[in-house]
């Protein structure tokens, strides 16, 4: 294996065909679009250099920096969610239901595969005022809650997208760290339960340090979607009322296609992609931090 | 349709969509045909309505798409639920927010309006705007000469602010799309509906009018005190107006856009009993009483306006769009709505 690998030929081969298409697909549009920031205009009137504009332009930009708070707010509130509800809906499997789990797990698994554009609809309905009082409003006013028009405010529609997105994928974190959990050898829980730890002790100082990489690796992967969410906030509020709830991808989007500005849309594109290289970079620290003590 | 014009692939005809502003940028580079002069050259000219080609000017600077549709707009109320209340036609705006008060308090919602999209209810802001300031109060704020931040603009603002504050459209305007504000408004639930003519096709249709046709009653939206506008300057648009290719025209498309000319007016009058800026020549089939409304109003409008929109770029049309349930809301005030729309003007 050794001399298959340490002749260069051979990796030129093995590696060349994916390297090229990887190219070709990520790369050469990645420094198209970093090379855009430093021009005006669109590809109907053409382009003139811009110099740095886009760069002081975002830095000034009320509205990007709305769009940026929002997107955190945002990735951490879900992020949040979606790995408690899995880490939760795994010990349930694991621990509660056991073997007799999996029909619970389909279910919940069930909205992880509707598309986004029908959920963000059911929700819409759900919580709507008008034409009807949508469903999740008549439960909630049963229990005393009025909270009127929950669309008609920036607190009300990010409540919304929250639980929509977190309804919509903790089925796909609780099969993750379900996973993870089995992992766990039945012996070690058998031996701290034999030496008195049960219930919550058992989950705190065994099956959480023992999940950790799993759990790790879920919270990569729910901060990085939710950075980048789009199609969600597009269907339930269209990044309103206004543009309370607009993320940077929508603001993006909007401004290379619909306001016809590629050069300033590409400039928030980087951002986004700076953003999403630098979250990761800390949440991989943490990791190794993590690692190197247990 | 940006990256087809990039790639100088533009279909022989294409939707002249979302903003003007667009399509001056797509004739600006060459892209769009020239109708003025084609029309002329091909003798059919005189088959477009006057008013349809004024208003195509003011839209665009020139006459360079095909007005397929030719809408007015104004406020379609419900004659019964006006005749309950011992109610005559407002024609001040004041006579309407006294109207509307009386709905509210008698249980029917006073307007049904679309927040969904934001259109209808920036098109009030825009109707007050002309009534108040006169056929050119927006023209002003594009050529720089008015900011919408002036107080004269934010009242108008203000003014549609307050018929939300009051209540007078209903409860969730932000969540109404336009099928569910129509149908608010042909179930009887709600009296009045600013609407452009295109939705004369629902109001004819009896499977969608449960308050019958010969309810429907139009009046343009009614003057302001003190104001240099007056009511019969009615707001018109084109629809969805189609432009043509100027990189594909040949003389087939000459033979079409000709025949179009000639005959199209008579059969979209006939056929789906909506009006086009084309001259209904020939046989139009017996038209419904609301149409032939429509059609004499037309006939009669000498000034026409544009929609709050009309001049904006796209940006500010969006900002415009959606902040405008916020502005009936009460999360936005009034003279934040027009900061905010005058910031993306100035940036545009």
């Amino acid at each position: 294996m050794r001399s298959v690998l340490g002749d260069r030929r051979a990796i030129t081969v093995l590696l060349g065909p994916a390297l090229l298409v990887y190219t070709l697909v990520m790369l050469v549009p990645m420094g198209w679009s970093l090379g855009y920031t430093f021009f005006k205009g669109n590809v109907i009137e053409g382009f003139t250099f811009g110099g740095l504009g886009n760069f002081t332009k975002l830095w000034n930009d009320p509205q990007a920096h709305s769009a940026l708070w929002f997107t955190f707010k945002y990735a951490i509130a879900v992020s949040a969610g979606q790995v408690l509800c899995g880490y939760l809906l795994a010990l349930l499997y694991v621990f509660v239901l056991r073997r007799s789990s999996a029909v619970v797990r389909t279910l919940v698994f069930f909205p992880v595969i509707l598309p986004t554009v029908a959920v963000a609809l059911m929700f819409q309905k759900l919580f709507a005022v008008a034409p009807q009082n949508g469903l999740a409003n008549v439960a909630l006013e049963g229990l005393g809650i009025h909270h009127g028009d929950w669309f008609a405010g920036a607190g009300g529609s990010f409540v919304v997208l929250v639980v929509m997105d977190v309804w919509r994928s903790m089925g796909f974190y609780g099969v993750l760290i379900f996973a993870g959990l089995l992992d766990i050898p039945e012996e070690t829980l058998e031996s701290a339960r034999l030496d008195g730890a049960t219930g919550w002790r058992l989950i705190r100082h065994i099956v959480l340090p023992l999940s950790a990489p799993v759990l790790l690796s879920s919270v990569v992967f729910s901060i990085n979607g939710t950075l980048k969410v789009f199609d969600s906030v597009l269907a339930l509020t269209n990044g309103g009322p206004g543009s309370d709830t607009t993320p940077l991808t929508l603001y993006m989007f909007r401004t290379a296609f619909s306001y016809g500005d590629y050069g300033y849309g590409s400039t928030i594109a980087s951002l986004l992609t700076v953003v999403c290289l630098g979250v990761t970079l800390v949440v991989f620290r943490f990791s190794r931090r993590d690692l190197t003590k247990g | 349709m940006q990256l087809l014009a990039g790639q100088n692939a533009l279909p022989v005809q294409f939707a002249a969509g979302g903003t003007p502003q667009l399509t001056k940028t797509l004739d600006k580079a060459g892209q769009v045909l020239d109708l003025e002069k084609t029309l002329k050259d091909l003798g059919v000219w005189d088959d477009l309505q006057p008013a349809a080609i004024k208003t195509v000017e003011n839209l665009y600077g020139k006459f360079n798409v095909m007005p397929y549709q030719f809408n007015i707009e104004g406020i379609w109320f419900n004659k019964k639920l006006f005749a309950d209340q011992h109610l005559a036609t407002p024609t001040t705006y004041d006579q309407l927010v006294a109207a509307a008060a009386k709905f509210k308090r008698s249980g029917v919602t006073p307007f049904a309006a679309d927040g969904k999209d934001g259109w209808p209810l920036t098109r009030l802001v825009s109707g007050y705007l002309y009534r108040e300031l006169g056929p050119d109060a927006l023209e002003a704020v594009a050529d720089g000469k008015a900011k919408l931040t002036d107080p004269a603009y934010v009242k108008a603002a203000q003014a549609i602010a307050d018929l939300g504050r009051a209540g007078y459209f209903g409860k969730g305007v932000g969540s109404i799309d336009y099928d569910t504000a129509t149908q608010q408004f042909l179930t009887g639930k709600a009296a009045m509906f600013y609407m452009g003519s295109w939705a004369l096709g629902d109001f004819n249709d009896k499977t969608k009018n449960k308050i019958g046709a010969d309810n429907v009653g139009f009046m343009p939206f009614p003057t302001v005190a003190g104001g240099k506008g007056s009511a019969d300057q009615i707001p018109a648009n084109v629809g969805l107006p189609v432009a043509v290719s100027a990189k594909s025209y040949n003389a087939e498309v000459g033979d079409w856009l000709s025949c179009i000319t000639k005959n199209y007016g008579a059969a979209s009058l006939k056929d789906q009993g909506t009006v086009s800026g084309f001259k209904p020549n020939g046989d139009t089939g017996t038209l419904p009483p609301l149409t032939q409304t429509v059609q004499d109003t037309i006939t009669k409008t000498t000034t026409s306006t544009l929609w709050f929109e009309a001049l904006f770029n796209t940006k500010a049309t969006e900002t415009s769009q959606t902040n405008a349930a916020p502005l009936v809301t009460g999360s936005l005030s009034a003279k934040d709505f027009m900061q905010k729309i005058q910031t993306d003007l100035d940036n545009g």
